[in-house]
């Protein structure tokens, strides 16, 4: 089997301004499907996702990401990872499970950009609703607001993103996928990160402040649904930040848009499948413009000043 | 009709007119103004934070990792969640700004 360890980015818990706003949002705009609720947090998933959710909105007054989790392929995978990090000189703590619903024990840790980064290896499997056996393509579901199938990758602002890179490729099993350079012509901007044949399952832009959350991407299955959603997001009044467009890295079109709490969260459809072998790709700096937004051929003001 | 108010930008003092039923932010963002850096429009960036020198308004939840209660007190609010219910006079206040790490590089613009 080639996928062993790291299998997927799994959940992400995000902070909202008002929990009933967003939960309104995520349910009839975004159409997540609500699969639980605890004291100050409600949990989501995208209509064919499998596992009890993938988005966590934790009520908090502010915005921004508490963190982002990755689900690996057994508990022997979990410990094994864990001692890793720790050789490696990262400290872990373990959280308990059932801290989060339906979630077995969570290993985190801090990467140098200032991100709360777990693993876990459990989540009870819910289903996508249509079963195990003779299963239709679709349910009701995938037609509620914009729908996304599955919560898909996240891109993260932080600081020192070449010790953040070297930590999940030479431990976590990521590997380099794009790039953009930075003038000098050695260090990078921004990195495209990946643990499977996604293009992307992590990114991180090199920004000052740490432990900043620049989007949460949603999957969408054709540029066709992400026409579809633009037109939501305007029938909701919703924030559109930048879109409908095509991205130069990864190919994968897209709109930014933020939730009521101002976080921005991206709907993505495409990008291209990649291979651990695969040589990393580069942009440099002159064509930075059309690598972040192929059409415009230049960066919004939006992209590196607005981040949660 | 709908009332709108002047709502003043200092230093440059441009001026925009913004309906009582329009966030200051949106209220520029819809007649062209200028003055405000336009962020997520949802009270949770901080980058359009303005300081209301004179003028009454009302405002809607804003992030508190932006706007304390002192903060509020001393009329800083973030312009997107702020609704004008008399003309204003606005001062830019944007979040303490973390250097770019692009400060000394000139983004490129398309040919």
């Amino acid at each position: 089997m080639g996928m062993t360890g790291v299998l997927r980015p799994g959940h992400m818990q995000l902070k909202v301004l008002d929990l009933d706003e967003a939960v309104e949002f995520y349910s009839n705009v975004v159409g997540l499907v609500q699969t639980g609720r605890d004291a100050h947090r409600a949990y989501f998933k995208g209509w064919d996702e499998r596992d009890h959710h993938s988005v966590i909105l934790r009520d908090a007054g502010e915005a921004g990401m508490d963190f982002y989790g990755f689900k690996v392929a057994s508990k022997a995978d979990l410990d094994r990872l864990e001692k890793d990090l720790n050789n490696y000189g990262v400290t872990t703590e373990r959280i308990p499970a059932g801290d989060l619903l339906e979630t077995g024990e969570r290993v985190r840790f801090e990467i140098p950009s200032g991100h709360q980064i777990e693993l876990y290896a459990e989540k009870k499997d819910v289903g996508n609703g249509m079963g195990y056996t003779n299963p239709p393509p679709w349910s009701e579901a995938a037609e509620r607001g914009i729908a996304p199938i599955r919560m898909d990758h996240a891109l993260l602002y932080g600081p020192d993103i070449e010790k953040v890179q070297a930590l999940f490729c030479d431990v976590l099993g990521f590997y380099l996928v794009e790039h953009i350079v930075l003038p000098d012509g050695e260090t990078d901007l921004a990195i495209w990160l990946s643990c499977s044949t996604k293009a992307h399952d992590v990114a991180f832009v090199r920004n000052e402040e740490p432990g900043k959350l620049h989007h949460t991407a949603f999957l969408l299955e054709s540029w066709e649904k992400v026409l579809r959603a633009a037109d939501l997001m305007s029938m909701n009044k919703v924030s559109i930040d930048m879109g409908p467009t095509r991205h130069g890295v990864t190919r994968g079109t897209t709109i930014y848009a933020f939730d009521n709490s101002g976080n921005r969260f991206e709907t993505f459809c495409g990008g291209y499948q990649s291979y651990p072998d695969w040589k990393p790709i580069t942009w440099t700096w002159e064509e930075v413009g059309p690598a972040v937004f192929y059409h415009d051929r230049k960066l919004n003001e939006a992209f590196l000043s607005v981040y949660t | 009709m709908t009332t709108a108010y002047t709502v003043t930008v200092l230093p440059e003092g441009t001026a925009f007119a913004s309906a009582a039923d329009r966030s200051v932010l949106h209220g520029m963002e819809q007649s062209c103004g200028r003055g405000i850096q336009v962020g997520c429009r949802s009270g949770g960036c901080g980058v359009c934070r303005i300081t209301v020198l004179s003028g009454t308004y009302t405002t809607k939840r804003m992030s508190k990792a932006f706007v304390t209660e002192d903060d509020l007190r001393a009329g800083v609010v973030l312009s997107c969640r702020t609704y004008p219910t008399s003309d204003l006079t606005v001062q830019c206040a944007p979040k303490p700004a973390a250097t770019a790490p692009l400060a000394s590089a000139e983004t490129p613009r398309p040919d």
